[in-house]
């Protein structure tokens, strides 16, 4: 506990002494309806940028989530924890209205999800995109401007300076020009929060983002929920790490199909908790909890 | 050798061959490029063949051939989109069932057709020699219109061929985008027909997209590449048909192919020759390293 302590400790270190603040000051990010986080929605207004009501989704005759229901206040970050199989990546895609939900109904800063200019990003788990295709990182970073960029349209001057303030955030500058196939796993996964990051979201969920990462990766992560956090940036992160989870979070989801706790850390990371959302995955050792990951179940494949 | 070049081309029939060609070996280049990177052989030669029956009710009511095929391959197209919009069937399934069905009616319509010879049979194995001015107008109008399509919608044709989850949150259309790219397709399929024939388009798809792949790192030069390697068969296999007297759709693709194997063995990146030399190299270091 004490090291997570000194981890999250510096975590805000290095944020406070990162030149960050490019991204929402970028000419440009005022335009339309996508607005930094003085939104529709300011802190403490009854609208939420996230509201949950009992959603169920369902993929062949599987529930995956059975009733969740979450309310993200503006600006807070959420670690959302489970197993494998648990409905973190379902969560992530029906909030940005990419499943049909089967019951149930989620609301972005009050109207409904999957709406024509939710200001949501969305970061997929690195597995779902081909990395040999011949786009170069500017490239790729640039895809996050196309939802403002119309029909048509080439993307203007704007554009260009919100990928560079976001390549310059997630230090990819010297990598902008390469083709993504020459990046290693930490890069790749830099090379989607910077996209993710030109979008100038609301609202970011990042799955699994600590996943096949290596400690550069991990930092450069952090340093970014942290510069959000100034940003007033509600994010959502699933993981499995329970000690970043944590240390790290002022909000955690337990989720095991269906919500097993929510709220602040120290309240839902009990041994009884975990015990109900891991199953036979999570050990009680010498007043440690061990969770045994090595063997998703197999008939499971929705998640990673 | 300035007669030797310029020979062929004094006739007419070879100069309205050439100007097919390129058009031709430009736009299945470009389109190629799609087809390669969303793995799409399989639509395209499914595409042209599914134009069969298309072609044959035409030959039967004494319509145009050329339309009779756009009609056949816009319907694929769209029973392709149709049969796996909701995920209910995956695409080749799709494509599988749609294909040797059409092909089927083709066969079976075509076999009622006691005196189809030689139109049929262009249209199987293409007859660039046989061109007319009107076909060149209607080849050259349709490619300007894929064309423009691409280029005009190059951004959202690249968000969704890349990441569709993406296009998908960004409000980006990705089923019609999907949608489109089939109807190019089909359309590029049929404007191809007469150069190459059915069984030669998929090679034209593949081939010069495949070729570029390995030579480049971006959608767009990829692209420019494709079209440059196409428009250079289409030349130099029309050179090989008149001068040494065989079909030129086959001597296109064959051309087409040699350039692919040539990238494949010297590609500067992806070649076979150079991850063999550096394959070579780490094994060498390592074995340095061992002695050391």
């Amino acid at each position: 506990m004490r090291r997570g302590a000194r981890r999250q400790q510096s975590a805000y270190g290095d944020g406070a002494s990162l030149g960050v603040g490019g991204l929402h000051s970028a000419p440009g990010s005022h335009d339309g309806a996508l607005v930094g986080p003085s939104g529709p929605a300011s802190r403490g207004d009854a609208v939420v940028p996230l509201d949950v009501d009992c959603v169920s989704v369902r993929y062949g005759g599987d529930a995956v989530l059975q009733e969740v229901s979450l309310r993200v206040t503006h600006g807070t970050q959420v670690a959302v924890v489970g197993p494998n199989g648990a409905g973190k990546s379902t969560l992530f895609k029906a909030l940005v209205g990419l499943l049909p939900l089967r019951s149930g109904r989620i609301l972005v800063h009050g109207r409904p999800a999957g709406g024509r200019a939710d200001p949501v990003a969305y970061v997929p788990q690195r597995e779902e995109v081909d990395w040999h295709f011949p786009v170069t990182v500017t490239d790729v970073v640039m895809m996050g401007r196309y939802g403002r960029t119309g029909w048509l349209r080439r993307p203007g001057p704007a554009d260009r300076r919100a990928v560079a303030a976001a390549l310059d955030l997630m230090d990819l500058g010297d990598l902008a020009r390469r083709p993504i196939s020459d990046l290693s796993g930490g890069q790749q996964q830099r090379v989607f929060l910077a996209r993710a990051l030109a979008q100038e979201p609301h609202v970011l969920l990042l799955d699994e983002p600590f996943t096949g990462v290596d400690v550069t990766g991990r930092q450069k992560t952090l340093d970014v929920l942290t510069a959000l956090r100034d940003r007033d940036v509600t994010v959502l992160v699933s993981t499995h790490d329970l000690e970043l989870a944590a240390t790290r979070f002022e909000h955690v989801v337990l989720l095991n199909r269906r919500v097993i706790a929510q709220g602040p850390p120290a309240h839902v990371l009990t041994t009884e908790h975990i015990a109900a959302a891991f199953g036979g995955h999570a050990h009680v050792f010498q007043g440690m909890v061990v969770i045994d990951e090595c063997c998703p179940p197999a008939s499971l494949p929705d998640e990673g | 050798m300035l007669h030797w070049l310029t020979d062929p081309f004094l006739l007419t029939f070879m100069q309205r061959a050439l100007v097919a060609s390129l058009i031709v070996g430009v736009l299945c280049s470009v389109l190629g490029c799609y087809v390669v990177l969303r793995s799409m052989a399989f639509l395209g030669d499914a595409l042209a063949h599914a134009i069969l029956p298309g072609v044959a009710i035409a030959y039967l009511v004494g319509g145009n051939l050329l339309a009779g095929a756009l009609v056949a391959a816009l319907l694929v197209a769209f029973g392709v989109s149709f049969f796996t919009h909701e995920g209910t069937l995956k695409e080749d399934t799709a494509i599988g069932i749609l294909f040797s069905a059409a092909l089927s009616l083709g066969v079976v319509l075509i076999s009622t057709i006691r005196t189809y010879a030689t139109d049929l049979t262009h249209i199987l194995f293409g007859n660039v020699l046989g061109v007319s001015r009107a076909d060149l107008i209607l080849t050259g109008a349709l490619a300007a219109v894929v064309l423009a399509t691409v280029l005009a919608l190059y951004k959202e044709l690249l968000l969704v061929t890349f990441d569709p989850l993406l296009a998908h949150t960004l409000r980006r259309r990705p089923g019609l985008m999907r949608t489109l790219l089939l109807v190019l397709l089909a359309l590029t399929v049929v404007v191809s027909l007469q150069t190459v024939g059915v069984g030669l388009v998929a090679a034209m798809l593949v081939t010069p997209g495949a070729t570029a792949y390995l030579l480049t790192r971006r959608l767009s030069t990829m692209m420019l590449v494709a079209a440059c390697l196409g428009a250079v068969a289409s030349v130099v296999g029309l050179y090989l048909s008149y001068y040494l007297n065989v079909a030129s759709g086959a001597a296109v693709v064959l051309t087409a192919t040699g350039f692919f194997v040539l990238a494949y063995l010297f590609a500067p990146r992806r070649g076979l020759v150079v991850r063999w030399a550096r394959r070579g190299r780490a094994r060498t270091a390592a074995g340095e390293g061992d002695t050391a």
